[in-house]
């Protein structure tokens, strides 16, 4: 590659992060939005640009600053870390053509430049942490995504003031597993006197069985964890989502708890080696009860909530159970189910809240008791929400089907009795999210509408956007070329080896 | 032997330190003095550091962590008062979550390579390169600034993205729930077409009928800003940088807010004008990165700057380095401004 396709890498991070500090000068409605919809969509353009150049010629090193790895910092762009990319920079440019009118409501005029700002700190650091091929640099941007996605969580408080409370939950559990990664990588750089992730996994064979490499495996996937909502540590996350701004929740809802999850998958099959972590140290005997638990309990809970944000939130950590017991199979069938499920489930919850944010636009409330015959008064946005919600419980033709059928193939590999009761148990759960997609859908259609209501639908803003996710679903559902395929080779280069 | 005996007695002097600062904090009820105990406790993390011949690092610490952070603390407290609230519930989950690290990095210290052994991976894998080449090929004699500068130079624009946010996040959240008192005046004030701010209160915390502290202020401050200056453009040489310039800078005018009135500082340095240079920092910073790649190199790679690498290396490190200075400096400021700027006026001036 030559020219200017030969920084796209670095373009790819770099240009949402020199454009987050000129937003914040600009005032207004509209300047801010428009530039952050661009940058964000220009960052989409050079990830599709790096998937397509991954998979034709192999995986790109970028050496930040001219000085080769381990001595200076390097961006790695492989199968993996380019479909993370494509995921996080899509939903976001998505998001943001839904965020305009969506946001101006539920923020301040003159504070939107700083709140774009910080919305593309988030998009910065998220990328920041997956094209990276630094451990250090992973803990600085996870530091960016971190902080700004306390302000914007923040940002929600003018609806409800419990936002800044659930914000200021995350910061305290955020920083503590923040802080438990740092201390993990400051581990491993004691050990092998480097921060390069390659060079780590390198060297990792030779200090796999001291004491201060065990405690870094313990620091690093709990600190990951606790990042990742992965149950028990997800208390922050339903409140965090709950709250905050419509487009806020749909953006990370897509996004910023599946960082995570790359963040384990990495460290566990790059740096860690899956031999040591499943064979010698046993890592799935602890990550699959907790997975099984996360989503059984999880999906129980959401059938038990009035908001429906909270209801979706709690889905989302059921979800995020499924991702982390395809981690634990340790096959490469399970690490394939990962990972497409990391991108289905982005698109069919990133379109789910963007459905409920049209509601919450018109009606002003997300609680189901506020939403009676919502069916009847916005027949468009309520007939996305159901679609979105066949996805999500994973009817044939859409990608949670997709995804659960690799899961199922997955842990019937397994060739025991194991293999049986997870089938039993992903089935279980979801017919639990049957039922709670099914109450919204009975609160939507079979209760009547409070007398008076308008019967109005969202604007076209919102609309056209958020049938796009449901749409864009439904594709992937039926052509998975793109999301299955490229997860397939993600796996697959993850299981023959670190590169 | 006897100067290791002595390294080791002061190593454990200062441990011994922290650990009681650090619990006496947890115990005192008045936030005041809490608020001094970890102030204590940097300095004594600085002075580890110090032991550690992490000079830069404890020069950074006691900066931010016992210079600005406490004048940040006690921004707060001045107004949220500094009684603690009674009966707070004695939880559990938190001390248990504490012992079980502590036990675990004890657990990790038996087979850590031993403390300080030139033959530890740290010392012999990447960091010999730093350490011999970087004279040559950077030219910056302290090599602490080459690798934070060029060699990770990336890193340091990702923390000092992390200071930006920080800043704009504090300027966000603190200005969504003003006082009805200022939206009001501001009203008001574009109504009349003029600024009413300042009629508003001259003084804002500042203590007006000192005498002493406004002298020595006068005098103090001018050598604040020189010291910033040396310590800015010193980097390359000794401890230092934009990171400890742009603290001290920031120091400088808190002291100036703290005793002339907050009303008088942003006078000087409005939080317009703070909020413009907190972002012209960012942008010199990743402006530097954006010429390399026009210049044919990559992101960051100051070698192409000039014909001369090393001289590009130079002229780089400088710029960047002033990046950092003024994007710390202004974020302190920001932050300090969206604290202070929330309390009540102590007394007015006549109109």
């Amino acid at each position: 590659m030559t020219g200017l396709s030969s920084q796209f890498a670095a373009l790819v991070v770099v240009l949402p992060l020199m454009f987050a500090p000129i937003c914040a000068l600009l005032r207004g409605r509209t300047l801010p939005w428009a530039i952050t919809t661009i940058v964000s969509a220009l960052s989409f353009y050079v990830s599709i640009e790096l998937v397509i150049a991954v998979n034709t010629g192999g995986p790109i090193s970028y050496h930040m600053g001219g000085w080769a790895p381990p001595w200076g910092i390097e961006y790695l762009v492989d199968p993996l870390s380019s479909y993370m990319l494509l995921i996080i920079s899509g939903i976001s440019t998505g998001v943001l053509i839904y965020a305009r009118d969506s946001i101006a409501q539920e923020v301040a005029d003159k504070h939107l430049g700083l709140f774009f700002t910080a919305y593309l700190l988030g998009l910065t650091g998220m990328l920041g942490i997956c094209i990276t091929g630094d451990a250090f640099n992973i803990f600085v941007f996870l530091e960016v995504m971190s902080l700004a996605s306390y302000v914007l969580i923040a940002m929600g408080e003018k609806y409800d003031r419990r936002a800044l409370t659930a914000a200021f939950q995350y910061l305290i559990i955020g920083s503590v597993g923040a802080t438990f990664f740092l201390i993990g990588v400051g581990l491993l750089y004691m050990m092998t006197g480097t921060l390069n992730i390659a060079d780590i996994a390198s060297r990792f064979s030779e200090i796999e069985d001291t004491r201060p490499a065990r405690a870094a495996v313990a620091f690093l996937v709990i600190g990951i964890g606790i990042k990742l909502a992965l149950f028990p540590f997800h208390v922050w996350l339903p409140n965090a989502y709950s709250y905050a701004p419509t487009i806020v929740t749909a953006f990370f809802a897509g996004t910023a708890t599946k960082v995570s999850v790359y963040l384990l998958i990495r460290f566990i099959f790059t740096v860690f080696d899956p031999e040591f972590a499943f064979g010698i140290i046993q890592l799935k005997d602890i990550l699959m009860p907790l997975a099984v638990l996360g989503f059984l309990s999880m999906s129980a809970v959401a059938i038990f909530q009035t908001n429906i944000k909270r209801l979706l939130a709690y889905s989302s950590v059921a979800q995020l159970g499924y991702m982390a017991l395809g981690i634990a199979l340790a096959s490469e069938a399970g690490l394939t189910a990962a990972i497409v499920h990391m991108f289905n489930h982005a698109v069919v919850k990133t379109g789910l809240f963007l459905s409920v944010g049209g509601m919450f636009f018109m009606v002003g409330s997300v609680y189901l008791k506020d939403l009676a015959g919502i069916g009847k008064r916005m027949p468009i946005t309520t007939f996305g929400f159901v679609l979105g919600g066949l996805a999500l419980i994973g009817v044939p033709l859409t990608p949670g089907f997709i995804s659960k059928w690799y899961l199922v193939v997955a842990a019937l590999e397994t060739n025991s009795n194991l293999g049986y009761a997870l089938v039993v148990a992903i089935m279980m759960s979801s017919l639990m999210a049957v039922i709670y997609i099914w109450r919204v859908v009975e609160v939507a259609y079979f209760r009547s509408p409070p007398e008076g209501a308008e019967h109005k639908e969202a604007p076209l803003s919102l609309l056209v956007p958020c049938w796009m996710f449901i749409l864009g679903s439904f594709y992937f559902g039926i052509d998975t070329t793109v999301n299955v395929g490229l997860a397939e080779t993600a796996a697959a280069f993850l299981m023959g080896g670190a590169p | 032997m006897e100067t290791e005996t002595l390294a080791l007695f002061v190593d454990l002097f200062l441990m011994v330190l922290l650990v009681a600062g650090a619990l006496t904090v947890l115990t005192v009820r008045n936030l005041f003095v809490a608020t001094m105990l970890l102030g204590i406790v940097s300095f004594t993390m600085a002075l580890t550091f110090v032991s550690l011949d992490a000079v830069d690092v404890a020069f950074t610490e006691a900066a931010v962590g016992a210079g600005i952070s406490t004048v940040l603390y006690i921004g707060t407290l001045a107004l949220v008062g500094a009684q603690e609230k009674t009966g707070v519930k004695f939880s559990a989950w938190p001390l248990a979550i504490c012992l079980a690290v502590g036990a675990v990095l004890i657990y990790a210290t038996y087979e850590m390579p031993p403390y300080g052994s030139p033959d530890n991976p740290a010392q012999t894998h990447v960091a010999p390169r730093y350490v011999q080449v970087s004279p040559t090929e950077i030219g910056v004699p302290n090599m602490v600034t080459s690798v934070l500068a060029s060699y990770r130079g990336f890193d340091t624009f990702g923390e000092v993205t992390v200071i930006f946010t920080a800043g704009i996040g504090v300027l966000l959240i603190l200005s969504q729930r003003r006082r009805k008192r200022d939206d009001e005046a501001e009203e008001e004030a574009q109504k009349k077409g003029t600024q009413s701010k300042l009629r508003v209160s001259l003084t804002g915390l500042g203590s007006q009928h000192d005498l002493v502290p406004h002298i020595v202020a006068k005098l103090l401050i001018p050598f604040i800003f020189v010291f910033g200056l040396y310590v800015q453009f010193h980097g390359d040489f000794g401890p230092g940088g934009g990171f400890q310039a742009g603290v001290i800078f920031a120091a400088g005018f808190i002291l100036h807010a703290l005793i002339y009135g907050l009303q008088f500082t942003q006078r000087v340095l409005s939080p317009q004008v703070a909020l413009i240079l907190i972002v012209a920092g960012v942008l010199i910073y990743g402006g530097v990165g954006i010429v390399s790649m026009l210049m044919g190199g990559n992101f960051l790679d100051y070698n192409v700057l000039l014909p001369d690498s090393v001289a590009g290396q130079h002229i780089g490190i400088l710029i960047i380095e002033l990046g950092v200075g003024i994007t710390v400096a202004a974020a302190m400021l920001v932050i300090y401004y969206a604290f202070v700027g929330r309390a009540e006026p102590v007394n007015k001036l006549p109109d």
